[in-house]
C-alpha cells in the first residue's frame, strides 16, 4: 500500500495542515509519498521531504499549477494517483476544491473530512453538522479522502529525509484562469493553527466592539474568530467564522464571548481542549459544553480578563 | 443564456436530528424537510441573473424521492421556469448525483450550472466539483460573487484567509457560499403560479446512468457528548482556574 498526500502550500511555505494529513496516512499504514504541485515551490518540496514518515516527494513544477486551479491540478493528481491505494488531502479550501474532481476522474466515491481512521478502508466522518458520526467503508481501488486537520495530531515537521523527484506533465485545461486574490493580513496566528482562540458572537453588538477581543487576543497570542451570527450581522468578515460552514478549530483554549452556542457553531469548536464561555444569559447552550462558564456582562468581563492574564 | 440550478431536499436546518437506536442512520420520520440552504442561494442567484437580463431561462433539477417535488415547486415559486425531477428513492452518493446531473446537462445544454457548495445532511461538498470534472467544465466553488460577461464568468471565491477571483470559460459550474446573496421568500401569487409550471420526471434508468457506489455506511452514531463544567463567579477565579487547574495560559 502506498499513499499519496497532496501538500497544502502557497509555493513558498508548506501549510501545517499537511502534517495532520500525513498523520492520517500514518494511521492507514504503508509508504507515504507527498505531491507538491505548484510553481517554483522548491522550498515546499524540501520542507515536505523533511516530514517524519514521508518516503518520497513528487514535485510537479509548472505555471499551470501556480494557483492550485482544480481544472489543471486534478488531472495531474488523477494521473499520478492511479498507482496508489489512497489519495489524501487536507479538508482546506484547496483540498475541498480539487479532490472531488480527482475522485470523479478516477470514477470513485470520495470520503470527505474524516476525523478518524478505523482501518485501511474504514473511516469516521461527521454528518448533519457534527450531530452524527458516520462510519464509512470504501471498496474503491483508490480511496480518495479529505482529512479534517483537527481530527489528527500533526506528525513532526523534521526528522525525515525523503528523495525529491520531479514529476508530471503539464496539464493546462484552458477552462479557467486566476484573476487575483485578497488575503486578510494579520499579525495574529491563523485560526485553525492557533493554540488559543477568542471568538465573539451576536452579543458583541457591532464590529467596533471586537476591539475588546483583539486586545485580549494580542495579550494571549491568540487568533480571533466569530460565530455565524456575528458574521451574518456584518460585524466581521466571513473568513473569521468558526462553525460547520466556516473554520473547524480545536485549540488548547477556546474562549467564546457573547456566543449563545448554536449547533452550527459548536460543530466547529467542540473538540477544543478547554472551553470558556462568557455570556450574560445563564441559559445559553454554550454553557453546556464549557469547562468554565462565567455569567457576566462581556463588556466588563473581557477588559478585566485582559488585565489579569 | 440557459441556467441550470440543482437543489436537494434535506432536513430543515432548524431541526436537531437524532440518531436511530439501531445506529442505521438518522431518524427522519415526521421531521420537517426543506430545500438545502445553499441550494436556496443557488436559486436566488439564478433568479437575479434572469432579472438582470443575463439568464433567459432557469431550469431547476433535483435528484431524490417523489416528495422532492415540493422543493422543486418552491424553486419554481422563487422564479425558476421549469423543473426536472430525477426520481430515486435510494440514498445516492455525490458521484452518482454528479453523473445524473451530467446526463441532465447533456440534455439541457445550459451555459451555467449553479449548485450549493454542500448539503447540510451528508456534508460532502463534492457534487459541483464532480459534475465539473465529468463535464470537463471550469468550476468556481464557494462563490461570494458571480459576474457573467460575454462568454466568461468571473467568480469570487471564499478561500482560507480571504477571497480569490477566477475567470471561467462558459459553460461553467458555480457552487454557492453563504455570502453570495440573501434568498427572497416566495409570494403567495407566485406559489399559485408555480403549480402550473412544467415539472418533468425522469429516472436514472431513463438517463442511462448507473448509481452504484464504492462507499458503504456501516453505522451512524451520536457524537461523544461534552459535559458541562463549572461556573466561575468572577474573572479572577476564571484566570486562576485557567492558570492552575487547566494550565492553558
Amino acid at each position: 500500500m502506498t499513499i499519496l498526500v497532496i501538500a497544502e502550500h502557497d509555493n513558498k511555505v508548506l501549510a501545517p495542515a499537511t502534517l495532520n494529513t500525513v498523520a492520517a496516512a500514518v494511521k492507514i499504514g504503508g509508504d507515504i509519498h507527498v505531491l507538491v504541485a505548484g510553481q517554483g515551490a522548491g522550498p515546499v518540496a524540501e520542507a515536505a521531504a523533511k516530514i517524519a514518515g514521508v518516503s518520497k516527494v513528487l514535485n510537479a513544477d509548472n505555471a499551470a499549477y501556480a494557483h492550485q486551479l482544480p481544472e489543471n491540478v486534478a488531472p495531474l493528481v488523477a494521473e499520478l494517483g492511479a498507482g496508489y491505494s489512497h489519495i489524501l488531502a487536507a479538508a482546506t479550501s484547496n483540498g475541498k476544491n480539487i479532490l472531488p474532481r480527482v475522485a470523479a476522474q478516477l470514477d470513485v466515491d470520495q470520503i470527505s473530512e474524516i476525523i478518524s481512521v478505523e482501518s485501511a478502508d474504514t473511516f469516521k466522518r461527521p454528518i448533519y453538522a457534527g450531530n452524527a458520526i458516520a462510519t464509512v467503508q470504501s471498496t474503491a481501488a483508490i480511496k480518495v479522502i479529505t482529512v479534517r486537520a483537527t481530527g489528527f495530531d500533526p506528525v513532526a515537521a523534521e526528522g525525515g529525509s525523503a528523495a525529491v523527484e520531479a514529476v508530471g506533465a503539464a496539464h493546462d485545461a484552458g477552462t479557467s484562469s486566476f484573476v487575483g486574490e485578497e488575503l486578510a493580513k494579520s499579525d495574529r496566528p491563523e485560526l485553525t493553527a492557533a493554540k488559543i482562540v477568542v471568538s465573539g458572537g451576536r452579543g458583541m453588538q457591532n464590529g467596533d466592539n471586537f476591539k475588546h477581543l483583539y486586545a485580549l487576543a494580542d495579550k494571549l497570542g491568540a487568533a480571533v474568530g466569530a460565530s455565524r451570527a456575528a458574521v451574518d450581522a456584518g460585524f466581521v468578515p466571513n473568513d473569521m467564522q468558526v462553525g460547520q460552514t466556516g473554520k473547524i478549530v480545536a485549540p488548547q483554549l477556546y474562549i467564546a464571548v457573547g456566543i449563545s452556542g448554536a449547533i452550527q457553531h459548536l460543530a466547529g469548536m467542540k473538540d477544543s481542549k478547554v472551553i470558556v464561555a462568557i455570556n450574560k444569559d445563564e441559559e445559553a447552550p454554550i454553557f453546556q459544553v464549557a469547562d468554565y462558564g462565567l455569567v457576566a456582562d462581556l463588556f466588563e468581563a473581557v477588559p478585566e480578563l485582559e488585565k489579569l492574564v | 443564456m440557459k441556467v441550470l440550478v440543482a437543489v436537494k431536499r434535506v432536513v430543515d436546518y432548524n431541526v436537531k436530528v437524532r440518531v436511530k437506536a439501531d445506529n442505521s442512520g438518522v431518524d427522519l420520520a415526521n421531521v420537517k424537510m426543506s430545500m438545502n440552504p445553499f441550494c436556496e442561494i443557488a436559486v436566488e442567484e439564478a433568479v437575479r441573473l434572469k432579472e438582470k437580463g443575463v439568464a433567459t431561462e432557469i431550469v431547476v433539477v433535483s435528484i431524490g424521492p417523489t416528495t422532492a417535488q415540493e422543493q422543486l415547486r418552491t424553486a419554481l415559486a422563487l422564479g425558476a421556469d421549469r423543473a426536472i425531477l430525477v426520481e430515486s428513492a435510494e440514498d445516492l452518493t455525490s458521484l452518482a448525483v454528479a453523473k445524473l446531473l451530467k446526463a441532465v446537462v447533456d440534455k439541457e445544454q445550459p451555459q451555467l450550472v449553479i449548485l450549493g457548495k454542500q448539503a447540510i445532511d451528508s456534508d460532502n461538498n463534492q457534487t459541483g466539483q464532480m459534475l465539473a470534472a465529468l463535464s470537463g467544465y471550469g468550476q468556481g466553488t464557494f462563490a461570494s460573487k458571480v459576474e457573467v460577461s460575454g462568454d466568461t464568468v468571473a467568480v469570487t471565491r471564499e478561500i482560507d484567509g480571504g477571497a480569490q477571483t477566477v475567470s471561467l470559460k462558459l459553460p461553467a459550474i458555480v457552487t454557492t457560499d453563504l455570502r453570495l446573496n440573501e434568498p427572497r421568500y416566495a409570494s403567495l401569487p407566485n406559489i399559485m403560479k408555480a403549480k402550473k409550471k412544467p415539472l418533468e420526471t425522469l429516472t436514472p434508468d431513463a438517463l442511462g446512468v448507473s448509481t452504484a457506489s464504492t462507499n458503504k455506511t456501516l453505522k451512524v452514531e451520536a457524537p461523544a457528548a461534552r459535559s458541562a463544567g463549572i461556573k466561575v463567579k468572577s474573572v479572577a477565579e476564571l484566570v486562576e482556574k485557567l492558570k492552575n487547574e487547566a494550565k492553558v495560559i
